[in-house]
């Protein structure tokens, strides 16, 4: 297969053809933050948090195809800044009380926090009336700390392909629905997975809390992003 | 009512098919009123989707609602233009005269009265749309009698006794709507004939159509300012069984109505530019992706695309060369000014949320059910077919050399002969406002909130794409109105209109709205300011796609442009001004625990 030379942050790197930016760049090592990437779902390109310049234009790494001879900017203080205010909108739009969240640890809204050394967000928090929806089988939807990365929308299907999670509305009214009928037919394997895919404590397994405590979680322990670059060949 | 045999024969006329979802949902809103959840039920399960698919699309678009939107729902503008021309006092008529307040539905069930963006009617305002027809001009008393006419269960189409200029008065439309077409140009709005431009393309090769529409330098005329050859060529050149042409007739950025105009007026020369872009892509089929809005007039549109049917300018050996064929079918939105960008337009086509695609791929490889489709501004295709008639060496003499050709302008505000205007690229708007009658004017708003603020001091500047590009919509703001005013009422207009796809859009315009309310309440402080500008650059950086870009506009040109009216607003001598308003929440506390409270509650 044809390879793709490109940089980032001017180190050379190698992609293959239809490659997205992130995956090339994960694949040489580099770390390029985002949220509501996940591996193995079609990128959302929602949270923007993966925003690169690439002669000069803004564009998320999660969606854009990498090409020859691109020069990618990454880790520029201009868009590290700019993350950072995607990371404070998110918490000052909906309620995230990290101390009481079963995700506290392995949230990855709040290990970008972390990342970005972030205090107090530079917007005021909206405070937004939001509820808990806990008819969902063995999930809870907790709608305060739901940032609609898509994730579930994108991959939690029933076994006949219907999707079980939909955006709903538009605008700032925008949220996720559950489909409460299909969700209560979900198995406990499917319920498992989709807790551990949301990245922040807003779909939860039911009866499921503490079984590993604050403190000895994963981004207790390592900064997001540190994995990378140590696997990669 | 038999709610389950209307479902059940909407669902057959529609033949469950997934891609017509969102005109099952309109027919179910138009025959009940809403879309309940059992309506939504019973079409997931009929289209073998779950039910956060149909109510995904029926909770997107403005038009379908989840409660009972009145027997009579009433649409009103609530633009800026609407304010100016008196909509406030409208709004209190309707809601007096109803007893019932906008955003709700009478007890009974009859009247809802909803606000709703800009309609495209910018220079009749105050404007609104109630089960599908259009009133214009409105006043108190009109708004007693329409009241009156509901409540006696008249048919609103009853009430438009005057019909409006030109085909307004057809049979197929009349509306109340009129034309105002103030100065006509030779590109747009001067006579056609019928197979000018098709039977001439067709005796060419598609490759030397594109190469004339090259040549003639027409960039899209739907804001983006995209060379339509090149597009036409990316487009042909994606390799596929099947082209599509789209043309775009959303017009939904506040303040344009010329695409409305071009509809009613000279339709057969839009329809004419669609098959000559069908031939020169190699598609069989044209959609028109028409606005809400506009549907009362696709029945007048519906009766011109027959008439060019019987005359061979569309559909079988169109333009009269044997074995081409090019159809148009219309299809509807449901009002969603997203879908006027063009990937959410497309997703809309296929019945689903207007949400933008990823780009790349591009409409011209990756369209319309996955095909290459080129997507175009109602205005362009019909400049690409007076170039094929009149050729692109005619169409280069008008302009300027960057901008080529005509400019349709729809002009409403604080001037005098609002409507539309067919002007020559290069227009400086000193001469636009004299033509106009609005040369007191303080400021213009070129292109509609996402565009640009201009100040008084800058009215040199030209319409053109190498200086002031604007998709149509000019805004005269007279010297007595209050910027801020402006300013607020556009940043509304994007927080409602962003599908929330993404974080900086869903989130960030609301925050910026709310710092510019506190500078407008007199708490703001210069670094207020800065942080307008910076939060502004964050959004439009990272926002997903052209709306978000745009929406900091009215705050970023405005602050550029006006600065010293900020500066008189904010207070220079502290740079901290809480926004926490320790009065509201002990009020709001009080209100919770029932405790009185006394001054001491205040210190
Ligand atoms: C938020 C948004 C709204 C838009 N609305 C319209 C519209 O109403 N009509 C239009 O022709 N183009 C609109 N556009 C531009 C289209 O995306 C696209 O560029 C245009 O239809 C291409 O046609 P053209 O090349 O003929 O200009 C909009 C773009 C954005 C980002």
């Amino acid at each position: 297969m044809s390879k793709i030379k490109f940089t980032v942050d001017g180190k050379a790197c190698i992609g293959t053809p239809g490659q997205t930016i992130m995956e090339a760049a994960l694949a040489n090592g580099v770390y390029i933050p985002a949220l509501c990437r996940y591996e193995g779902l079609k990128p959302a390109g929602s949270c923007r948090i993966c925003t690169v310049r690439v002669g000069g234009r803004p564009m998320a790494a999660c969606t854009q195809p990498v090409s020859e001879g691109m020069a990618v900017e990454n880790m520029s203080q201009e868009l590290e800044d700019m993350r950072k205010a995607l990371v404070e909108m998110l918490f000052v739009e909906g309620n995230h009380m990290c101390p009481t969240c079963e995700k506290s640890g392995n949230c990855e809204l709040q290990a970008l926090a972390y990342r970005y050394q972030m205090l107090v967000p530079r917007f005021p928090y909206q405070f937004p009336a939001r509820s808990v929806e806990p008819t969902g089988g063995r999930l809870l939807f907790e709608y305060n700390r739901c940032i609609q990365c898509l994730r579930c929308v994108r991959s939690v299907k029933t076994k006949d392909g219907k999707a079980v999670f939909g955006p709903l509305g538009r605008s700032e009214k925008k949220k996720i629905g559950m489909d409460k009928e299909l969700a209560s037919k979900l198995s406990d394997k499917d319920a498992r997975e989709a807790m551990d895919r949301c990245p922040v404590g807003a779909l939860l397994k039911k009866e499921v809390g503490f079984v590993i405590p604050i403190g000895k979680r994963k981004f207790d322990k390592t900064p997001i992003g540190s994995d990378v670059g140590k696997t990669a060949s | 009512m038999p709610k389950q045999g209307i479902i059940k024969t909407i669902l057959a006329r529609h033949k469950k098919d997934k891609s017509r979802l969102i005109e099952i949902v309109r027919d179910v809103q138009s025959a009940l009123g809403w879309v309940p959840p059992a309506a939504v039920a019973e079409i997931a399960e009929a289209l073998n989707v779950s039910k956060v698919d149909v109510e995904g699309v029926a909770t997107f678009y403005h038009f379908f609602s989840g409660a009972p939107a009145g027997r009579y729902a009433v649409y009103l503008n609530d633009n800026f233009v609407a304010g100016m021309k008196g909509r406030a006092e409208i709004a209190a008529a309707f809601e007096k005269e109803a007893k019932c307040r906008f955003g709700e539905t009478t007890a009974d069930g009859l009247i809802g009265l909803h606000a709703t963006s800009c309609i495209g009617m910018n220079d009749q305002e105050p404007s609104a749309i109630i089960n599908g027809v259009v009133f214009t001009k409105l006043t108190k008393a009109k708004v007693k009698q329409i009241v009156a006419a509901m409540k006696a269960g008249r048919d609103m189409a009853r009430l438009v006794t005057t019909c409006g200029d030109g085909a307004n008065q057809s049979k197929l439309v009349r509306a109340m709507v009129t034309n105002n077409i103030r100065k006509k140009g030779p590109v747009i709005l001067a006579p056609f004939k019928p197979g000018e431009a098709i039977r001439r393309a067709v005796t060419w090769t598609p490759e030397d159509v594109i190469a004339e529409i090259k040549r003639s330098n027409l960039l899209g005329r739907g804001g983006a300012g995209f060379p339509t050859g090149l597009k036409w060529d990316f487009c042909v050149q994606s390799q596929a069984d099947r082209h599509y042409v789209v043309c775009n007739a959303d017009e939904g950025e506040p303040g344009t109505f010329k695409d409305r105009v071009i509809l009613t007026e000279q339709a057969h020369l839009l329809f004419e530019g669609m098959a000559v872009a069908g031939y020169a892509v190699g598609a069989k089929e044209g959609i028109l992706y028409l606005r809400a809005e506009y549907a009362y007039l696709k029945n007048h549109l519906e009766h011109v695309l027959e008439a060019l049917r019987k005359k061979a300018i569309i559909g079988r050996n169109a333009g009269g060369k044997k074995g081409f064929i090019f159809d148009i079918e219309i299809k509807m939105g449901a009002g969603a000014y997203i879908c006027g960008e063009e990937s959410a337009l497309l997703e809309s086509a296929e019945g689903k949320r207007g949400e933008p695609r990823d780009r790349p791929p591009f409409p011209v490889t990756y369209g319309y059910l996955g095909y290459p489709t080129t997507v175009n501004n109602i205005e362009t295709l019909c400049a690409a077919a007076r170039i094929l008639a009149k050729g692109a060496g005619w169409f280069k003499t008008l302009g300027t050399a960057k901008s080529a050709g005509t400019k349709l302008l729809s002009v409403s505000g604080d001037c005098r002969k609002p409507g539309v205007y067919e002007v020559e690229f290069g227009l400086s708007l000193q001469k636009l406002l004299e033509m106009v009658g609005g040369r007191d004017a303080q400021a213009v708003q070129v292109g509609g909130p996402s565009g640009t603020c201009v100040s008084r001091g800058q009215f040199e500047r030209r319409i053109g794409f190498e200086d002031l590009p604007t998709g149509g919509s000019i805004i005269v703001i007279g010297p007595h109105r209050d910027m801020f005013d402006v300013v607020h009422n556009f940043m509304d207009f994007f927080i409602e209109e962003s599908c929330g796809w993404c974080a900086p859009c869903r989130v960030g315009n609301s925050l910026l709205k709310r710092k510019l309310e506190k500078i407008m309440s007199g708490k703001g402080t210069i670094r207020d300011l800065s942080d307008l500008e910076s939060w502004g650059r964050i959004i439009k950086t990272m926002s997903r796609c052209g709306l978000g870009q745009t929406s900091p506009n009215p705050i970023l040109t405005t602050l550029q442009n006006f600065r010293h009216l900020y500066e008189s607003k904010v207070r220079h001598d502290t740079d901290f001004v809480t926004e926490f308003d320790l009065k509201a929440a002990v009020h709001a506390a009080s209100g919770v625990t029932g405790q009185k409270l006394t001054e001491a509650h205040h210190e």
